[in-house]
């Protein structure tokens, strides 16, 4: 589905990271994991196309992501962005429509079937009694579902999610999680970064760590995600476990006498 | 549950709408002056300068409306519809609700174009041409400029490259002023940079026709897709948008239609500023609405405007100094009272 051969990436000549490879496969939640700096956006950015590879290679589909033209990608990779703060009052059901771009022609706006497909996105997610509000005075929660909504109108096979719990209040974080399980269970193929080791026990199948540009461990958060390699990543010590009655492995900061 | 509904229906109200209070504006604007024409006797010219045939009126009336008054009326209607749907234009494209349709130096240009056009001593056409081509030059270079400097924020770099180059232009300005006859050209060149729609000629809107239909032709076909431009260039990207082209065939056309106002209007500000916020206030940021909103609220302003600007004094006032007393403080209403189609 999305493969990365031996990936180079940065920005122009300057190479932020490299020789990552890993294939994502449907049904599949991949999280990123790594500290600020270490390349998570860039990393995203040429999956997503938006910056060219600087060595090896992105494939969609078993096909070199350069070879498919920008409506292509859109119709097969669909990025959320951190929900932001829209400058316009569009409807939430605009926000979902914009989705569509890639299906509806350059001159043309959307038809029927592409409204129809923008109110089972947002149908889908709950959010269907939102669809007249303005994007602008919603929550920040459901801002990260409407664009959510607005990447499944582009019906793609994958998802890639920048830190779609960042910003979010407790309760929208896990019902934000909740969703992305259930679109796994259905078949889309995601991946997304996160700052939270909980979220990658809570939601991924495998997890990407990502040190200085190049992958650290990449596996089952259960056999990766260890307290060593938090101290790695992070340089803070933590100790995990779940919880009596938990579901999935927490990870708990320690302070050092000296903090 | 209205999800299916076509939003584009919706629209043809407003449009039908708006051209009739449009209409009723134009023939206002028609009867009112130093010399008033009564409604029957305007469409009665009207009628017969449509058929060609000879009107039943008296020939002063017949002058008035159809070489005076028309014209003007036409060329209001065209520039604050132009000056209108470019504002929206560059405020969605640029997102940024201050922009206003001199944001790539367009006016600028423009006005250095014409303002050395009347230096030179020049005839009319002249200056206008000269102003045309000044102000796509003037985008040219801030496009230019843009496009070769890689790796940033492509839109911040055009308003940056914009306030550079039309400083530049601007300081070509003061000089051709500085060097202009004080009591010939300076006047001209003044009155001409304030805006006016005084010695508009049947001629000159045809002129400015061509380039307003060509102008506005990528803005009414790109009109969905400018939403999804508002959403920053990598958003739109990762939809499946050609950002490049979009960008350049959207500041084509805005930037057409205001070089072609300005050519024969001199420099009217405001109005690309305050009526798409006014638009947006009405009929919501899609462009689908906003377009023709706006369209139709500049054309009618400007004839509002205008009719003041030849009738309220016993000269006339120049558009730019009315456009502006009325424009600012209700620009400054629209902040105060948190009506603003944006956040």
């Amino acid at each position: 589905m999305l493969e990365l051969r031996d990936l180079a990436f940065g920005y122009g000549t300057r190479q932020v990271g490299g020789g990552v490879s890993l294939i994502l496969r449907p049904g599949e939640v991949l999280a990123l994991l790594g500290p600020n700096g270490a390349g998570k956006t860039t990393l995203f950015k040429t999956m997503l196309g938006l910056l060219a590879p600087l060595g090896g290679e992105v494939l969609l589909d078993a096909a070199p992501l350069e070879t498919l033209d920008r409506k292509e990608r859109a119709r097969r990779i669909a990025y959320v962005p951190q929900a932001h703060a829209a400058l316009f009052p569009f409807t939430v059901r605009d926000v979902v429509l914009m989705g569509r771009a890639a299906q509806v022609a350059p001159f043309s706006a959307p038809v029927r079937n592409d409204r129809e497909v923008a109110a089972a996105a947002l149908e889908r997610l709950g959010m269907a009694h939102l669809s007249d509000r303005p994007y602008t005075e919603i929550s920040g929660g459901e801002r990260q579902m409407t664009l959510i909504a607005r990447a499944l109108a582009q019906q793609p096979k994958v998802l890639v999610m920048d830190e779609p719990t960042a910003s979010l209040d407790y309760g929208n974080q896990m019902r934000v999680l909740g969703h992305v399980r259930r679109l796994a269970r259905e078949g889309m193929a995601v991946v997304l970064s996160t700052h939270n080791p909980d979220h990658v026990f809570m939601v991924a199948d495998r997890v990407a760590m990502l040190h200085d540009g190049a992958l650290a461990a990449l596996g089952p958060p259960a056999d990766v995600l260890t307290v060593e390699r938090v101290k790695q990543l992070y340089n803070i010590d933590v100790v995990m476990g779940v919880l009596p009655g938990g579901s999935s492995q927490v990870c708990s900061p320690r302070l050092g006498p000296g903090d | 549950m209205n999800s299916a509904q076509d939003p584009d229906r919706g629209n043809r109200k407003l449009v039908v709408f708006g051209i009739l209070g449009v209409t009723v504006l134009a023939m206002a604007s028609m009867a009112i002056g130093k010399y008033s024409v009564p409604p029957s006797a305007i469409l009665r010219v009207l009628f017969a300068g449509l058929t060609g045939g000879q009107p039943d009126v008296d020939p002063i009336q017949q002058t008035v409306i159809w070489n005076v008054r028309l014209p003007r009326v036409i060329a209001g209607l065209l520039i604050g519809a132009a000056l209108a749907a470019a504002g929206a234009t560059y405020q969605g494209l640029f997102r940024n609700p201050l922009v206003s349709p001199d944001i790539l130096g367009v006016s600028a240009g423009a006005s250095l174009g014409a303002v050395l056009a009347i230096f030179l001593k020049m005839p009319v056409p002249v200056i206008q041409l000269m102003s045309f081509c000044g102000g796509l030059l003037a985008v040219a270079a801030v496009y230019g400029v843009g496009a070769a400097v890689r790796g940033r924020d492509p839109v911040l770099t055009l308003v940056l490259a914009g306030v550079a180059i039309g400083a530049i232009v601007g300081a070509g300005i003061s000089l051709v002023k500085i060097l202009a006859d004080p009591y010939d050209q300076l006047p001209a060149i003044t009155y001409w940079l304030l805006g006016s729609l005084t010695a508009v000629t049947r001629a000159d809107v045809g002129s400015i026709l061509p380039a307003m239909v060509i102008g506005l032709l990528p803005l009414v076909a790109l009109r969905w897709r400018m939403n999804v431009m508002t959403l920053g260039d990598e958003e739109a990207q990762t939809l499946g948008v050609d950002t490049r082209l979009m960008r350049l065939a959207l500041i084509f056309g805005a930037t057409l239609i205001t070089a072609a106002s300005v050519s024969i209007a001199g420099i009217v500000g405001w109005v690309g500023l305050v009526i798409p916020h006014v638009a947006r206030l009405l009929v919501g940021p899609d462009f689908r609405r906003l377009l023709p909103a706006a369209l139709l609220l500049g054309g009618g302003y400007m004839l509002v405007v205008d009719t003041l600007a030849r009738s309220v004094a016993l000269t006339e006032i120049p558009l730019g100094i009315l456009t502006a007393v009325v424009g600012a403080p209700f620009f400054l209403w629209l902040l105060a009272s948190g009506k603003r189609g944006w956040s």
